[in-house]
């Protein structure tokens, strides 16, 4: 460890966290052993290590120092409701899950305040996982875009880059051809069931069904498989770029598609009969984790655990994008708001994606997989190799990018997640300006609250499990 | 007196090789975790690729129980006194593997938010490439691992 970790400002020079003045000047001893209690423990090298990290010094901080270089450090808890529940106070206490937890999937980190076994309050705090991908993203070209987008909600990568690239593509204004839009529609579908069923693996794990988490990585490789296929990687794939997808789809496409669709609704059949009328894990998620269709209202929730509440609403229906309106299918709705709807509701979406998915293999559109704009695309190989003006062509494109028009832009996708949208400001240079991700996780975890309060905390797990946030997500 | 340099005697050489395989063959990871590597290094646990295979399918929830933590993912500055305090509650011998472009080096993200570089906080002993490694990878470098403590390179 060299120096000290520089925060907000990117300046080297001047650390943006100091050790606090001292409050009644250097010969006050109570002030002296103040800042050796927090600031001089431990080596030289490990001061902001321990500093940040021992709670305990957290909770002496005197008052006098500087708030905002707490909070800045990342541990300061805001403990304002302590001790206004009015119930018994001696028997509340703070417990802290995470964010070094098996169950909160990822790095969340939750202040639970509890009384006995249950939860009286619930404080969700993020930012284990900030990435700072929006900042980075304005020093990237659009092209490059992509391979940063679609490590931000790592298990549905394609979303991710679909929304990106439709709103790039809002401000190029070019036209898609309907291959590349039914190649992106058939990898966000399989995608969605690849979240899916990682989503089925880790809720039954979580709840004590282990043999869920061997079934569902077992069918989520099947689709990882065919990703690999098509696109090189297993994750953070970088295939839909604005314009387009990269690669065409390979040849037997048609034959492994056939297989996956065997296979996947097979292996969900086998998910269902263990769950379905398990009475264990009918017991641990039925009227668990309610959440109302007002509530996820005014939280912004969408997704599965909107539409396990009742609301009927997809942004595949409502603002269809990439050409889904022309094919077949239902949006699956809940009643009861609570953690087995909302697990009903994923494995229906799963089924209804299959279906997609079937439509895709015998409508696939011949043509070109990415638009033939050619201030977008590059030319084509053959071309390089006869032209010297389509070889500048193509190095122009790679090292400087496509400018694209000053404008905004906003995109939604419905993500396994929910609303995922990407904001994109440009003022005509070949980097976007601001880029901002509405992310659906962000919305879930601010929703925690509502529905983990007055729970146990066995619950706690099987809620936090149903609401499925990915951090990479939340944090970006 | 002048130095002796120290020769292992037989009895020794012979008791260092039963501790190493004993160590590798019931290496226990630390599950840490963090970005999209986690679940990678989750479908190296899964059925398909089945991690069970070398004594290392316990993942420890709890760093007391653990010999190996596997950083997985982006580590950025909130996390990285976390990931420090995981590390010290591990109980010696202990074993890192900085599993990913993001964990050993920034990768992609050279900005405020990332550690560049998951070495800067712990000591690593092995580096898995790729964004995100395959289970096939992080495999490679399990094993890796293994033969390097077998052949008593990395001494604790």
């Amino acid at each position: 460890m060299s120096d000290t970790p520089h925060l907000a400002t990117g300046d080297r020079e001047t650390p943006t966290i100091e050790p606090p003045e001292p409050v009644g000047g250097l010969d006050d001893a109570t002030s002296r052993r103040e800042i050796h209690d927090v600031w001089v423990a431990g080596t030289e090298e490990q001061e902001w290590v321990r500093a940040a990290t021992d709670e305990g010094a957290q909770e002496m901080l005197p008052e006098a120092q500087d708030a905002a270089a707490t909070i800045q450090r990342g541990t300061a808890v805001d403990d304002d409701y302590i001790g206004e529940g009015g119930a018994d106070e001696d028997q509340r206490q703070i417990l802290n899950m995470g964010p070094q937890h098996p169950s909160t999937h990822g790095v969340l980190r939750l202040h639970l305040e509890i009384e006995g076994e249950t939860i009286r309050r619930v404080k969700p705090i993020i930012g284990y996982l900030h990435t700072g991908m929006e900042k980075t993203a304005e020093t990237l070209s659009y092209m490059q875009g992509a391979t940063n987008v679609t490590r931000m909600d790592y298990l549905s990568p394609f979303h991710n880059e679909l929304a990106y690239s439709l709103a790039v593509e809002q401000l190029l204004d070019v036209e898609i051809p309907t291959r590349a839009q039914a190649i992106r529609i058939l990898m966000t579908e399989l995608n969605r069931v690849a979240s899916h069923l990682l989503w089925v693996a880790t809720q039954g794990m979580d709840i004590g069904a282990v043999s869920m988490m061997l079934f569902g990585w077992q069918d989520r490789e099947t689709c990882l498989e065919f990703f690999e296929k098509v696109t090189g990687l297993r994750m953070n794939h970088n295939y839909i770029r604005p314009g387009g997808v990269a690669a065409d789809l390979h040849d037997g496409w048609e034959d492994d598609i056939e297989d996956l669709l065997v296979r996947v609704s097979a292996g969900i059949d086998r998910d269902e009969a263990i769950l379905n009328k398990n009475p264990i894990f009918l017991d641990r998620t039925r009227g668990i984790g309610v959440i109302t269709p007002e509530e996820c209202r005014q939280y912004g929730v969408s997704g599965p655990i909107a539409r396990g509440s009742g609301i009927a609403h997809d942004l595949r229906k409502v603002f269809p994008y990439s050409g889904i309106e022309q094919y077949d299918f239902d949006v699956p709705v809940g009643k009861h708001g609570d953690v087995l709807d909302r697990y009903l509701v994923r494995i229906e979406e799963m089924r209804q994606s299959l279906r997609i998915v079937e439509q895709i293999l015998n409508t696939m559109p011949a043509g070109d997989f990415r638009t033939d704009d050619r201030k977008v695309t590059p030319p084509p190989r053959q071309r390089i190799d006869e032209s010297m003006e389509a070889l500048i062509h193509h190095f122009k494109l790679f090292t400087e990018g496509f400018r694209v028009p000053a404008g905004e832009a906003y995109q939604g996708v419905e993500s396994p997640r929910g609303h995922l949208g990407v904001y994109i400001v440009s003022q005509g240079g070949a980097r976007p300006w601001r880029l901002h991700v509405r992310a659906p996780s962000f919305a879930a975890v601010q929703a925690m609250p509502v529905m983990m309060t007055d729970l146990l905390v066995a619950d706690l797990v099987a809620t936090l499990a149903s609401a499925d946030p990915v951090l990479g997500d939340v944090d970006r | 007196m002048a130095h002796q340099a120290h020769v292992p005697g037989f009895l020794m050489t012979t008791m260092d090789k039963g501790v190493n395989w004993a160590r590798t063959r019931s290496m226990w990871p630390a599950s840490f975790g963090l970005a999209c590597c986690a679940i990678e290094m989750m479908a190296t646990g899964g059925s398909h690729n089945d991690i069970s295979r070398f004594g290392m399918e316990v993942f420890r929830a709890s760093p007391r129980q653990a010999d190996l933590m596997i950083v997985a993912g982006r580590v950025s500055q909130k996390m990285a006194p976390v990931l420090r305090q995981v590390y010290d509650q591990m109980a010696e011998p202990k074993w890192v593997i900085s599993m990913g472009a993001c964990a050993s080096t920034g990768g992609m993200f050279n900005n405020y938010a990332l550690v560049q570089g998951v070495d800067q906080i712990v000591p690593v002993d092995m580096y898995v490439p790729g964004c995100p490694p395959g289970p096939q990878s992080l495999l490679h470098g399990i094993l890796s691992l293994q033969e390097e403590i077998m052949a008593g390179t990395i001494r604790r």
